[in-house]
């Protein structure tokens, strides 16, 4: 703790103890305990205490007091137990009969007080706080704490039930650590009489027929079972496992989520990872008992499983395929679905059941595709997953909610109802058949695939979102296919679906939803960006109007679409520049390019939003990182153009983005004028060549790249700032050591000046937006650049930049002023309330 | 209660209801897909259709060859084109006494029914309706004869010749019945015949029933009626819609607690959402344009277009299409725009708060200011001087039978740029397009039809709660096409009774009560007796007086004023009284009753139990007393004493009042 805060922490402990001064901002109490508790976090708990005494005073005054204010007895119960959490210091302040006081049998457990939610909650939190040594432990012990603690689990606010169990789970730990060394037996009488009493406590609870206790109960374990993955659990879980699995036969629609918990942290535990345990014999039982929807979650979880045994895998794996098993064999007669489950389980009625009705099926159906999702993304996914027939199975579920699938039964025609038109379920079976795109290869036709898509992609009712996430999908198996493929021809099919797709590009580009046009043009430019090295694409491509509506799409009123038609323009002009035929540009080499620029320019300069202009200095970027003509053929001007346009932007992200062009120009420098091991450039072929700074200098003169810089540098807007200050760094570092630029004169170090000062020497070198006269600009001097380069320090200006705006309001002697102004002047404090 | 079914086409439907003395008559739609069987009538001398080959029997016979032309393998009527009819024979139109109608897409057949079945009854029509309704029927009246053919076809309606005919001439139905379209002059009497209504107006029909229409926020002025008595209510639900177009919103409340509902007039695309449709439809003709083709839109003068330009309005702008013109050609284009900005109170809500700003409530309006909208009676005169391409226009007729349209179809077709859009959804596209193949231009179908949907229906259903509900047929299946789509049917229980063309039904409802008044002296006189707490009753002597289906009990004039022979003038006959003789109530308990028979030298009384009540048994066997919930009947073998006897005992036991 610094001294200006050990200055003023006695007239707060004060103010605090004060009964007559209410505290009405008990957020401050909530970051003075925070603040405590990062004191205390390194075991100096007893220093603090010493240092300061008006901590175990407060303690003692709040405790005595025969009223206290509730707020503030939670806070001082909570103190006590976040500073006896050390051993040394619970002495301390026992010693004092502090902790007595706080969680003994006299203290606020007897008063009238126990009867505030807040006051229970404090001495809960401060019990468990406190609950870090075996001292502790044994007080709580002998100070009957216990028998409080299993009436605060069945407690009438939440959050002091759960965390009592939280403290209980604790008692159980150290209960049983401090007992043995050794694993126990299942024998009663070897363990020690505390984990005794909450053993059958929890026995008890589990057979009581009452769902909340069971449910408190099942939580408790799952908590031990979390923290703890020590060889008694096993023994705990032996004494406990019949009991569970009655619970589970019986009452498993009560205590399904919490019993999926708990089965879940034991599987997790590696105490439990002996296959032959009772452990997997009930969760076999439960992946059977359970409702689906929660034997769903079990299942996800065991799969994202190493240590699991295959055949409850398996299982898990069947019950997550069932639901849409079920909707596949109920509208497909298809021989592919052949492998998905060949045998429905016998627990498939009431998965059909779930079905029938459209309350429970969207819900079951959309939980069971989003599981299976997740599991295409595991690093090691479940062995033998049939992937083929799933997929089949997923593109039915598409077909019936387009209303394509004959049903084969009465349960497809129910389901078919149901599901026609919803978008929730088309949505989370297109994610999926994103997902299973990775799986895609030669073996498998994607014929129907490509076909589903077609038909979501074309439909007029397809809401804007399943459109988008359609597109997604569509971008996903067209990479997937152009990687599996490795040629330039691609698949006849492929050829056939993009003969398919660039109509329908056309016409989604000219709906009346922006946010279709948006969707398509993302998509355009995703795609372009990732098949333009395919011939077959760009053949596509040229074929068709796309390209030409979507330049129309850059005078579009909508802005977002404004900044996608940008993009994809700018896209389409990179293909274009390497040489490739890309329609709607009317190609006559670079001087076609030029005018995208100059398009592009415009809308830099002049369009009225920001996400337009964005768009633009994210295309020059890329312009200039890939070589595109109008960057390559005469890098300075582009850049300086850009730089120009930028500068006077209202819009902090695009000058963010502009001084990133600024730095990746700077770097292409730096690489073109010989400075070894540039961050920015990954060739380093022209290492061993001596750097020539004075030619450098003239093109960052020329650039006005430093007037730029600098003028960043004092923006108003943080990121900014510090965008500049960063490019600045590099550029130092590197002249640095690529020249004696010591030998720079006239400016001293501005080691420790504000940002203001900083500005204040800066400003004459540039014009940026901060500063007195902006109109105002220097001949463009390197070597007085290069000086205030030298003299401002630059880490520390961007450590100050880094903090962010409020630190100073965040600082624990910033809290403690506020306590004490509060406590002060209460009244002032409430009208401030407004 | 009967529907006599007149009408096939769900859409446009015509049925009679006959309830309580009242013959209604529930719209009367005219069915034109018959003209779809028909060549289109060209404008100008049309040199393709002018030299279609004429059709040609299996067997080489040529007689039908000045009758039917053959086109690309379909095979047409070369006459001018004819409309099947509703039903004439299944009801003698001249005893309906009202018609009601919906919407003006349901009143086409009016001058048929009106002008030669007759008809001397009430049509009742809101505003809107019969003014837009009027639009339409001039319009269909100026297509057909401002195109006048000589040719009359009827060779081919002769039954043994049209077994020989292809399909779809050879399943067309009632072709002897199929008619020339009215005349103008027909029209308007017709129309002189229609009483305005307002939303919500009661009519009273002879004082049997009230019929009253209500918003069903499919078009401008379209309603749904109820139809009820004091003790029944039938809903007749037409044409109705729950989006958010430019009428009223459609009164679901008032259709709650009907005994019978009558739905027709759902959408006849349910695949097709009207918004999807919009947005195609957008997309294609920005499409076409800025690939400088032109856009052609089959319509009528006045409903979805008004939705249409409204749209257009809005997304010109965005897609780059100011300059583009957009023409609506029509001989009632003027009248149809300028109507539709006058009916505000037929608004909705959005639109009528438009007019007190005031500001138009259609944007077209400030299309048409601003010359983005032109619109021409037809392609003749301004229109030719001022057409510009690539543009688009709206024009009729959707069947491509007759109108301007057919003229664009010729013009147009042979090119690849162009664009032909359906957004009426009364025709197939397919079949409309018949003799125009083989035909270069692009087609896109966009229907858009607003009316109800099946999971509307379905809400709807739930709402309003009918007891039985009677549709079309062709709504308790799915679409033939698209038989496994379960979800495109009308669902609810009890299932709905369904009904065809010319099928009579009687309505699985019975009527129990009718309802009288009683004067105030008559009430006023009554003296009731409490029987049980809460249920008193008193006996009424009065004179029932039924008039105009209404009737009123009245106080009996005292017996002096019975009407003797001074007063032989009287008009009005008032029946003979009769002695008042008490009535009884209560119940006989039969230990009490066996006892008071016992003690009165009636011995071996027995008593047996049946079903309804007690037989008490005499050892006299030809003598019973029957006792029955609600009567007791005496049988002794014409022993009058005895009866009279018995019955004292058993009036004993009965209050008297």
């Amino acid at each position: 703790m610094d001294s200006k805060c050990s200055q003023l922490l006695p007239s707060v402990c004060t103010v605090l103890a004060d009964s007559r001064q209410p505290v009405s901002d008990d957020t401050c109490l909530e970051k003075l305990l925070d603040w405590f508790k990062m004191l205390t976090n390194n075991g100096s708990g007893l220093l603090l205490l010493e240092e300061n005494p008006c901590l175990t005073e407060l303690i003692l005054t709040v405790l005595r007091q025969e009223e206290p204010n509730p707020t503030i007895l939670s806070f001082v119960l909570r103190l006590a137990g976040l500073l006896a959490a050390s051993e040394s210091s619970f002495q301390h302040l026992q010693q004092g009969e502090a902790v007595r006081m706080a969680f003994g049998e006299a203290g606020p457990l007897s008063s009238a007080l126990w009867e505030d939610t807040s006051v229970r909650s404090g001495w809960v939190q401060g019990a468990h706080d406190m609950l870090q040594h075996p001292s502790a432990f044994r007080f709580l012990c002998d100070s009957g704490a216990l028998d409080t603690i299993f009436t605060l689990q069945g407690d009438r606010s939440l959050f002091v039930a759960s965390a009592a169990n939280r403290l209980l789970a604790c008692m159980l730990r150290f209960s049983v650590q401090s007992g043995h060394s050794c694993p126990l037996g299942t024998g009663d009488s070897e363990w020690p009489e505390c984990a005794r009493r909450i053993v059958s406590r929890l026995e008890e609870s589990l057979r009581s027929h009452s769902a909340s206790r069971a449910n408190c109960s099942l939580k408790m374990l799952t908590t031990v079972f979390e923290q703890t993955q020590e060889a008694w659990t096993e023994v705990l879980w032996s004494s406990i496992d019949g009991t569970i699995k009655s619970l589970l036969e019986e009452e498993s629609a009560q205590a399904g989520h919490s019993l999926v918990d708990l089965f879940l942290s034991m599987a997790r535990s590696p105490v439990f990872s002996c296959h032959e345990g009772s452990l997997w014999q009930l969760v076999t039982l439960a992946l059977k008992c359970l409702h689906p929807t929660q034997a769903g979650f079990l299942a996800l979880g065991l799969l994202k499983l190493e240590e699991c045994p295959q055949a409850v895998k398996t299982q898990g794996l069947r019950i997550l395929l069932q639901p849409v098993a079920c909707v596949a064999r109920a509208s497909s007669h298809s021989s592919e679905l052949s492998g998905l489950l060949d045998q429905p389980p016998a627990e498939g009625a009431s998965v059909e059941s779930l079905l029938s009705s459209r309350s429970s099926c969207i819900s079951l159906l959309c939980q069971s595709l989003a599981h299976l999702e997740e599991i295409q993304h595991l690093a090691h996914p479940p062995m033998d997953f049939p992937h083929n027939p799933l997929l089949h199975a997923t593109v039915t579920v598409l077909r019936v909610c387009a209303g394509l699938a004959v049903p084969t039964c009465t349960l497809g025609a129910t389901i078919g109802k149901i599901l026609i038109g919803c978008s929730r379920v088309q949505r989370a079976a297109l994610h999926l058949l994103g997902a299973l795109s990775r799986w895609a290869n030669r073996d498998v036709s994607p014929e129907e695939t490509f076909d589903i898509l077609l038909v979501y992609l074309r439909s007029p009712d397809a809401s804007p979102t399943v459109l988008k996430t359609a597109f997604q999908v569509t971008l996903k198996w067209c990479l997937s296919f152009s990687e599996t493929s490795g040629s330039t021809d691609g698949f006849p099919w492929h050829k056939q679906f993009l003969r398919d797709l660039m109509p329908l590009l056309q016409k989604r580009l000219c709906s009346p939803r922006w946010e279709v046009r948006d969707s398509t043009l993302e998509f355009l430019t995703l795609v372009m960006k990732h098949l333009k090295g395919q011939e077959w694409f760009r053949q596509a491509l040229s074929s068709s109007e796309v390209m030409a509506l979507a330049e129309g799409l850059l005078d579009d009123p909508e802005s977002y679409v404004r900044a996608s038609a940008v993009r994809a323009l700018g896209q389409s002009s990179l293909i274009a520049s390497a040489g490739s035929e890309v329609p709607g540009l009317d190609h006559n080499g670079s001087s076609n390019e030029d005018s995208v620029a100059a398009r592009l320019l415009g809308i830099l300069s002049s369009d009225s939003e920001g996400f337009p202009r964005r768009a633009v200095v994210g295309v020059f970027i890329d312009w200039l990182r890939e070589g595109h003509p109008a960057a390559r053929q005469d890098p300075e001007q582009f850049v300086s153009q850009v730089i120009q346009a930028v500068k006077g932007d209202l819009d902090w992200e695009v000058k963010v983005s502009g001084l990133e062009l600024a730095g990746a120009f700077a770097a292409q420098c730096f690489h073109r004028f010989g400075f070894p091991e540039c961050p920015y450039a990954a060739d380093v072929s022209s290492a061993g060549e001596p750097a020539r700074l004075p030619e450098l200098l003239q093109v960052f003169s020329r650039v006005r790249l430093f007037d730029f810089l600098f003028g960043a540098l004092g923006d108003c807007d943080r990121p900014v700032a510090l965008k500049a200050c960063e490019i600045l760094t590099g550029v130092k570092g590197k002249i640095g050591t690529g020249c004696g630029l010591n030998e720079g004169q006239g400016l001293e170090r501005q080691g420790n000046a504000s940002l203001e000062e900083i500005w204040k020497m800066v400003a004459p070198c540039a014009s940026g937006p901060l500063g007195g006269d902006r109109s105002r600009t220097i001949p463009q001097d390197p070597k007085r650049a290069l000086l205030i380069l030298e003299a401002v320090d630059l880490e520390e200006l961007e450590g100050a930049l880094g903090r962010s705006s409020d630190h100073l309001e965040k600082s624990p002697w910033s809290l403690l002023q506020d306590i004490l102004s509060a406590g002060g002047a209460p009244e002032d404090n409430e009208a401030d309330c407004y | 209660m009967k529907l006599y079914c007149l009408s096939g086409h769900p859409t446009l439907p015509c049925n009679v209801l006959k309830f309580k003395s009242t013959t209604i008559m529930l719209d009367c739609g005219l069915d034109m897909t018959s003209t779809l069987n028909f060549l289109p009538l060209p404008l100008v001398q049309s040199p393709r259709l002018s030299k279609l080959p004429g059709w040609v029997l299996k067997d080489g016979s040529t007689f039908l060859d000045k009758e039917l032309k053959d086109c690309s393998g379909h095979v047409f009527v070369d006459s001018v084109p004819e409309f099947c009819l509703p039903e004439m024979e299944l009801i003698d139109l001249s005893t309906v006494d009202v018609i009601l109608i919906s919407n003006y897409h349901c009143m086409m057949a009016l001058p048929y029914i009106t002008e030669h079945a007759g008809f001397t009854g009430t049509v009742y029509a809101t505003e809107p309706t019969v003014q837009i309704g009027r639009l339409l029927m001039e319009e269909l009246v100026n297509f057909i004869e401002r195109v006048p053919k000589s040719q009359s076809a009827s060779l081919w309606k002769n039954k043994e010749v049209q077994r020989l005919l292809p399909v779809p001439l050879k399943d067309a139905i009632e072709v002897a019945t199929w008619r020339r379209c009215y005349s103008m002059q027909e029209v308007n009497s017709a129309l002189s015949k229609i009483q305005l209504v307002g939303y919500s107006q009661k009519i009273e029909l002879f004082g049997a029933v009230q019929v009253s229409p209500l918003s069903s926020g499919y078009v401008l002025g379209s309603s749904n009626w109820i139809i009820q008595s004091h003790y029944e209510k039938v809903s007749y639900v037409s044409g109705s819609s729950l989006l958010t177009t430019h009428p009223q919103p459609m009164d679901q409340a008032s259709l709650k607690n009907s005994d019978v509902l009558i739905l027709t007039g759902l959408t006849q695309i349910p695949t097709a959402n009207p918004d999807g449709m919009v947005g195609e439809f957008c997309s294609n003709l920005a499409m076409t344009v800025r690939n400088g083709g032109n856009v052609l839109v089959p319509c009528y003068p006045s409903g979805v277009i008004y939705d249409l330009l409204e749209c257009l309005y809005q997304y010109i702008d965005s897609a780059g299409l100011s300059n583009v013109p957009f023409y609506f050609i029509s001989p009632v284009a003027n009248s149809s725009l300028e109507f539709s900005q006058i009916f505000a109170e037929w608004l909705c809500h959005n639109k009528q708060t438009k007019v007190y700003l005031p500001e138009p409530p259609f944007p077209h309006a400030e299309l048409i200011q601003t010359n983005k909208l032109k619109h021409y009676p037809s392609i003749h005169g301004d229109f030719s001087n001022d057409f510009k391409q690539p543009c688009v226009v709206f024009t009729g007729h959707p069947s491509l039978r007759f109108g301007d349209v057919v003229h664009f179809m010729e013009l147009w077709g042979k090119s690849s740029l162009n664009t032909v859009i359906f957004t009426e959804p009364d025709f197939s596209y397919l079949d409309a397009l018949g003799p125009y193949q083989p035909l270069a231009m692009k087609c896109v179908y966009c229907p858009i039809d607003t009316r109800l949907n099946f999971i509307q229906v379905s809400k709807l259903l739930k709402e309003v709660q009918p007891l039985h509900v009677v549709c079309p047929e062709q709504y308790t299946q799915p679409p033939p096409t698209q038989s496994h789509r379960t979800d495109l049917m009308v669902d609810c229980l009890p299932p709905p009774m369904s009904y065809h063309r010319a099928e009579v039904l009687t309505l699985p409802f019975k009527r129990r009560y009718e309802k009288i008044e009683i004067t105030p002296e008559l009430a006023d006189s009554l003296v009731p007796t409490e029987m049980k707490p809460g249920i008193s009753l008193a006996t009424v002597t009065a004179i029932l007086h039924t008039k105009d289906n209404k009737h009123v009990l009245q106080l009996s004039p005292p017996p002096g004023d019975l009407p003797g022979k001074k007063r032989k003038r009287v008009t009005e006959d008032v029946p003979e009284l009769r002695a008042i003789k008490p009535l009884l109530s209560g119940s006989i308990p039969m230990d009490q009753l066996v006892q008071t028979l016992e003690k009165h030298g009636f011995s071996d009384v027995k008593v047996e139990d049946t079903p309804k009540g007690h037989i008490v048994l005499f050892q006299d066997v030809e003598t019973l007393i029957r006792i029955e919930e609600d009567s007791t009947h005496i049988m002794c073998e014409s022993d009058e004493a005895l009866r009279v006897k018995l019955q004292d005992l058993v009036l004993k036991f009965l209050q008297k009042f």
